[in-house]
Parts: structure tokens; sequence; C-alpha cells
């Protein structure tokens, strides 16, 4: 009964979102007051309405209704209750129900909390999102319904992909989620701004909200997933270049792209049409995500079980959103006016650098993601493109960004002096090749490029200490009074300073984790001894272990000076199916990551890696987004800001 | 003039997800993994790879040819999918017939020899290709990844990825069986 009330409340919400993607559209042209006002009501109601949807699904799995395809499918009543929770969105139908559950939430975010917009900007944006949703729904409604029933009813489920069954991987699609939709607002206001035929400056004030709220749940989905990859995969990685990874930072990228060159729409009103280019862009990218994961046409370790008729259904969606918005960009760019003007060295003109090179870099994922795809069809060649690609294009491209990331913010607006600011830098620039030549000397036979990432994420890290300790007037105020100033700083000046300083914490974790990280593989018997990355390890042996829904081979490393190190390898039942679960000994300065595998002969295979400072990359992740939710907390993006121009009238473009 | 340009500069984007658009419709309902070598029925190309040890005997041409079925195992030891084939590999080593022959692609010998003798050593012959070169001549697209060679030296299957039970009893036992003859 209550998965039919959710099927109700999704073909009520589609019905809701058709009025709300249409009905504001024509009251806004024709300044028709009544159905400009819908789109509020529809974007809440369409919200209250998935939500009901999602609400019964989830009772479906709490409670292990099997009579519910999807719930018999990818879930089992054994299973511990916050993986039947999380098996959710483990699976397509579900997931899908979770996007159009977030978009909605935030179409009645901006419907709620979006007074500060004109009325028939906010109800063009809501019918943007609207048609969004359309689509979405639709595509669970006829090809993918979530609440479909089984008679009869099986007694129990296929349980859900053990894999799966890890708090790391059940809590980062959500994050992801939340990031990809959320960019659906920045593709909203894009194009209601290209409908009205206008971009004004409040225009980007307006996005910004949204576009970081978005940036920084993308910030942690990634991290998450990364982290997760590392612990549970079993080998040491943290990024893999897998297609479904680049689904993600592809629109990251974009929307790091988009976050900066909004600044310059905002302070100097022009570089108009690149920024609407790229919020669509950013949301195009995060939709091909999904396809690329649904429809089959890339092989990949995210792929869910695929189906021609949901891809054609998806690619059909995908071109009406991302054709459908680009034909309106195409017509309306032109005549979009760029106000300022701005010399090549400014605080302008490194946003440009760095906005060239985050498209530079998105772009070469994307070549790189598809190309196997292009030169198939095209050719009839079956390539694959890894690691090697990524270290040889994308790379390079990260160096200069760093640097512009170092110089940038401490350039003035419209007219710098290169100089003057690389006379400010110069004992930075030096104490980092200084130092970064004592790691080398320290270290010995250090990998090149290992030593030179670790200069330009010193070199980066002091300037914005510099950036910082400049702001807050450290020299001049003291101590105390840098403090008490700190707190009169606009909160977006302190985020800045937090995201590129997370970015130079992640970059020496990469450089460090890649470059000097050892490994011992081998068979170890019950008390051999190994004397390994400065840390005394005996091999205890291994013993059966049960567990809620598996049986686990439980290895004990006893570590001189830390304790017990547990690995795992977990055989599960339903599916049957193994699963490694590492075990680390983290610290700021390095893990200690141990596996322990078969039995091989007397001894069982054994894996043990030292990471140094691998720990620094996720903590860098985590210090961007918090720098992102910091910026997001500054006064000019809430109520009351103040406005320097005149508000722009409510009116039709034409 | 301007105008014009500012124009195609905008209808560039929409002209790019078309194109990505007109992909992706071509690829819908084929199977990705589904990889067709050009090499089969041609004879393997001239190779001399050294062995694991200065001492030991590597693999060449001349081992393909050498009167026996061979059944080429792709792996490394840094592969994930080699650890999980590996006991298939060492079940059907035992069966008569033919001759496994390992290639070790862009593995350094000694990552090579702590694997096996890890895992046990299923080879019969292991060809070291540091650099990766045979394998590019091969058309191998990733590892693990298995083919099967005539006595006179021709290639005539090739597997992607780690093989299973069943590819085993429906493709490679029944081919081998056959070119044995």
């Amino acid at each position: 009964m209550i998965a039919e009330l959710g099927h109700f409340a999704l073909i009520l919400a589609f019905t809701v979102a058709c009025a709300q993607g249409t009905v504001p559209l024509f009251g806004a042209w024709r300044g028709h007051l009544p159905s400009i006002r819908l789109a509020d009501t529809a974007a809440v109601l369409q919200f209250v309405l998935v939500a009901g949807a999602f609400a019964a699904l989830m009772h479906a799995y709490v409670t292990s209704d099997f009579s519910v395809a999807n719930v018999y499918a990818n879930s089992h009543s054994q299973k511990p209750l916050l993986y039947k929770i999380t098996g959710l969105w483990g699976n397509h139908e579900g997931s899908l129900l979770l996007w159009a559950f977030m978009l909605s939430l935030f179409g009645a975010m901006v419907a709620l909390f979006g007074r500060n917009l004109p009325d028939s900007f906010r109800a063009r944006a809501l019918a943007v999102q609207g048609l969004v949703g359309v689509g979405f729904m639709a595509f669970m409604i006829f090809t993918s319904n979530p609440f479909l029933r089984m008679d009869p009813a099986p007694l129990e489920g296929q349980g859900l992909n053990p894999i799966l069954q890890d708090p790391g991987l059940a809590f980062h699609p959500p994050f992801l989620y939340a990031g990809y939709v959320g960019i659906s607002i920045a593709f909203s206001f894009a194009v209601a701004a290209l409908i009205e035929g206008r971009v004004p400056p409040s225009w980007a004030r307006w996005v910004r909200p949204w576009t970081l709220a978005a940036w920084a749940m993308l910030t942690i989905g990634i991290t998450g997933g990364s982290y997760w990859a590392y612990y549970e995969l079993g080998w040491g990685g943290f990024w893999f270049w897998d297609p479904v990874e680049n689904a993600s930072l592809m629109p990251w990228l974009a929307a790091t792209a988009l976050l900066h060159s909004a600044i310059v729409v905002e302070k100097r009103d022009t570089l108009k049409s690149w920024t609407i280019l790229l919020a669509i862009v950013a949301f195009s990218l995060s939709l091909l995500g999904t396809f690329l994961v649904r429809s089959g046409v890339l092989t990949s370790v995210h792929a869910f079980a695929s189906d021609p008729e949901r891809g054609f259904f998806i690619l059909v969606f995908l071109g009406s959103v991302t054709g459908g918005a680009l034909t309106l960009y195409a017509i309306r760019a032109p005549a979009l006016k760029a106000g300022g003007l701005f010399q090549t060295i400014s605080r302008e003109g490194a946003l440009v650098l760095n906005n060239l090179l985050l498209a530079t870099a998105t772009a070469t994922v994307l070549l790189g993601t598809l190309y196997p795809l292009i030169l198939d069809v095209l050719t009839g060649t079956k390539v694959s493109v890894g690691p090697p690609f990524y270290n040889a294009t994308f790379m390079p491209l990260m160096v200069p960004l760093i640097v512009a990331l170092g110089i940038g913010p401490l350039l003035p607006w419209k007219r710098g002096d290169l100089f003057a600011v690389l006379d400010r830098l110069k004992f930075i620039a030096l104490a980092s090749v200084v130092a970064a030549a004592l790691v080398l000397w320290l270290t010995m036979d250090a990998p090149l490029m290992a030593i030179v990432a670790f200069a330009f994420a010193f070199f980066l890290a002091g300037s914005v200490i510099l950036e910082f300790v400049d702001r807050v007037r450290l020299r001049q105020l003291g101590l105390a009074g840098a403090f008490r100033r700190l707190f009169t700083l606009p909160r977006g000046a302190i985020g800045m300073s937090l995201a590129h300083f997370g970015m130079a914490v992640s970059v020496i974790g990469i450089a460090a984790a890649t470059g000097f990280a050892q490994e011992h593989l081998g068979v170890m018997k019950a008390g051999d001894t190994l004397d390994f990355g400065g840390y005394h390890l005996t091999f205890k042996g291994v013993e059966q272990v049960p567990g809620p829904n598996y049986t686990a081979a439980r290895g004990t490393v006893e570590v001189e000076g830390v304790g017990l190190l547990q690995p795992e390898t977990r055989r599960f039942v339903a599916p049957p199916m193994e699963t490694t679960e590492s075990a680390i000994h983290s610290t700021p300065w390095g893990d200690l990551y141990v596996v322990v595998g078969d039995k091989a002969g007397e001894g069982y295979a054994t894996r043990i890696y030292w990471k140094p400072f691998v720990i620094w990359i996720w903590a860098g992740g985590v210090i961007m987004a918090f720098g992102g939710f910091v910026s997001l907390s500054d006064r000019r993006l809430r109520v009351g800001a103040p406005i320097r121009r005149a508000a722009p009238a409510a009116a039709p473009a034409e | 003039m301007k105008g014009q340009f500012r124009f195609l500069l905008a209808a560039l984007p929409l002209a790019v997800a078309i194109g990505l658009g007109g992909l992706f419709y071509d690829r819908l309902g084929k199977n990705p993994s589904e990889l067709p070598s050009v090499l089969i029925g041609k004879p393997a190309p001239e190779f001399d790879l050294p062995g694991l040890d200065p001492g030991q005997p590597g693999f060449a041409t001349a081992d393909l040819r050498a009167g026996s079925v061979t059944v080429v195992n792709v792996f490394a030891s840094w592969c994930a999918p080699c650890r999980i084939e590996h006991p298939i590999l060492t079940k059907l080593a035992g069966q008569p017939g033919f001759r496994l022959v390992g290639l070790a692609y862009k593995d350094k010998p000694e990552a090579t020899k702590a694997f096996l003798a890890e895992l046990g050593n299923p080879y019969a012959l292991i060809g070291s290709d540091l650099a990766g070169r045979v394998a590019i001549d091969w058309g191998v697209y990733g590892v693990p990844e298995t083919y099967v060679v005539s006595k006179q030296g021709e290639i005539m299957w090739k597997h992607v990825g780690e093989l299973t039970d069943e590819v085993i009893a429906r493709e490679l036992q029944p081919l081998v069986e056959k070119l044995a003859q």
C-alpha cells in the first residue's frame, strides 16, 4: 500500500513538474502575475511529493518489503539497518529517485530562500528546474519504476553487493548527487538569464551560493570516494582515472572554473557569456556522468546494469537539456555585452588564466574518458586510456595552475604589477626551492616529479599564508589585533585562503604518497617479523571470525609501539563474494597499510605499504570543502546584502 | 564580420555537443568490453624476450613453433584480476595438450618473482616484457589477457580479462583439443 502511495506521489510530482516547467515561463513572458507566482508553489509542492515517494521507498527498504522488486533485488533481511537504508541508492532506480529528490529539494530552496531574486527571473529559473525534473521523473515512471511489485512476493532478498556495505561507500554518493544536482541551479539560472537576454552583475551574486554549496558537496563526495577506494580496494591507490571517477572530476573542474569566473562577472561586469557557458557545461557534465554509468557505452567498475532502452532515454534527455541550452546560448550569447576592461596582469587576468587552465583540464579529462569510444566509432580500434595519458597531459596543466593560484590573489583588480608581486613572493619562492632541495637531500633518490611538486606546493602554501597574514595585518596589528580583524574580514576571503591552502595540502599528499611509497609483498608465516617503514612488525597468524552477514579471515599483525593491526578478508553469503578490509595505522606523516590475503603454503600472502603523508590528500579535500562552507556564510551572499547597482527590473527581454 | 565570428563562436559548443551525441547514439546497445583482435589467424609477431633471471630461458617466437599448442597468458604482479585468475591458471596448467606460457607485462622481474613465489608458478616459460613493446605488437589491451597459438605459431584466439571456468570449458578447451590433433 505504502509503495503504491509512493508511486502515486511520484506521478503527481511529475504532473506538478510539467506545470512548473511551462506555466511560469508563459507568465514571465506575458507579465501574468498568478502564473509567475505558480513557480514557487509548484516547486515546494513538487518537493513534498517527491519526498513522499522517497520516504515510501525508504519504508520498503527498512521493513524489508520484498514484494517491491527493487528491494528484493538490492536488499536482504540479514543486512544491518544502516545498509538497508543506504541500499536505496546503491542501484539504478533508487539512485534516480535520490537524484529527483535532491533536484526538487534544491528547487524548493530557491523558491523559499530566493526572495531576493526578481520574481520573473525566479519563475524562469524554477521553470527550467521543473523541466529538468520532468525528464528525471519521466525516466523513472516510464523505464525504471522503483515501486514495481512482485507477485508472489519472495521470502528473501538478493542482497546488496557486499562491496557496497561500507560506510565510506554508503555515504559518498549522496554528497556527489547533492553536488551534481546543486549545479543544476547554476544551469537553471544561466538558462533563465539567456531567456531574459541579459546577465547583470547581480546574477553572479545570485548564482554564487548555489554553486559554492554544490562545489563543496562535490568536493566532499570526491574526497570520500577516493578515500573509500584507498582503504577498501586493498591496493593503496587513491585515484584510478576510471571513467566514473572522471565523471565526478569533470563537473568539479567546471564548477571550480565557474566559481572563479562568476567573481569577475560580479566585480567587473565582464566575462559573461563565458560564465553562462560554464554553468551549462558544468551541469551537462554532471548529466553525462549519469549517462555513462547507466547506458553501458563505457566499461567501468561503477557501471550499473545497463539497458539500451534506458540508454536511449537518457541520451534523448541529455540531448534536450544540453542541446536546448546550447541552442539558446548560440542565439543569445553574441548579444551579451561585455563591461569593464582590464589589463592582462591583474586579478581578472589571473582569474581568466585560471579559467583557461581549468577548462583545458576539463577538456583533457573528457577527451581521455571518451577517446576509446571516439576511436572505436571512427576506426573500430579498441584502446584504453590510463594513468600515463593523464600523467602526461593533466599533471602539466596543474603546474601553471598552482603558480597562478599562488600569485593571483596578490594581484589587485584592473591593473597589477607582476614584478611587485614577485618581489613580495621572492622569499617564499626561495624558501620553497630550498625546502624541496632539503627533501631531495634527506631522501636521497627521490623521483624528480615529486620534488618539483613539493616545491610548487610549498610555494602555494607560502603565498596563501603571506596573503592571509597581510590581509589580517598581522605585522602591523600584532597577534591580538590580527585575531580581532579576522572576524571583520569578509568570509569569502577567508574561504578562499582555506580552499587554496587545502589545494597545497592535497598536492603535498599526492606527491609524497606517489613519489615515496614503499611496499612489501610476500608470504608471511605466524611468528615472522619484518622491519618496514620504520616499524617493527610481527605476523601473529589468521583466525576465522563470524560477522553479522559474513565470515571473516582476520589476520593479526603486531606493530611495536602501535598495537595490533587486523586486516580481514570477508566472505559474504548473499551474494557469494569476497571483500578486503585493509588495516591502516594512520598518522599525519604517513599510513602503515596492511592487507592479508589467501593462504599460500605454510603462510599467508601479505601486502604491506608505507604511504607517506597520504592522509594529506583527503585532509586537503576536507579543508577545501570547509573553505567553501566558510565562504558560503559570507554576509554578501545572505539576505540584506548591499546592492551596488539598481536592482534589475523584472522585464522580459524583448 | 566580427558579428559573424561571434555567432560562430557561440554556436561552437552546440556543434561539439551534437557531435558527441552522435557518437553516443552509435554506441548504444553495443558491448564495449567485446574486443576483436585483428591478429586472429595471422602468425604471431616476431619477438625474443629475456627470462626473469639472466640465466633462465626467456620466451621467443621460436618457442611458439616448437611443436605444441601454446596458451600465452599476459599478466603482471601489479594487476588485481591476475591474482583472482591465478588459481584458474594453476588448474589449467595441469591439463595435457598444450604449454602455458607467461608474458610478464611491464613488471619488474623481482616483483614478478615475488608474485610467483607467493602464489606458485604455473608457467612452462616466462618472458619479461618490461618495456611493454612486445605486448603492443600483440595488441594487448590490458592485463590479464590470454591467447591460444597453434603449433605453426598462428594466433587463433584471444580473451580479454580474467579467464573463468566457463570460458575455459566453452571456448579454450575445445579449441586447444582441436588444434592439438
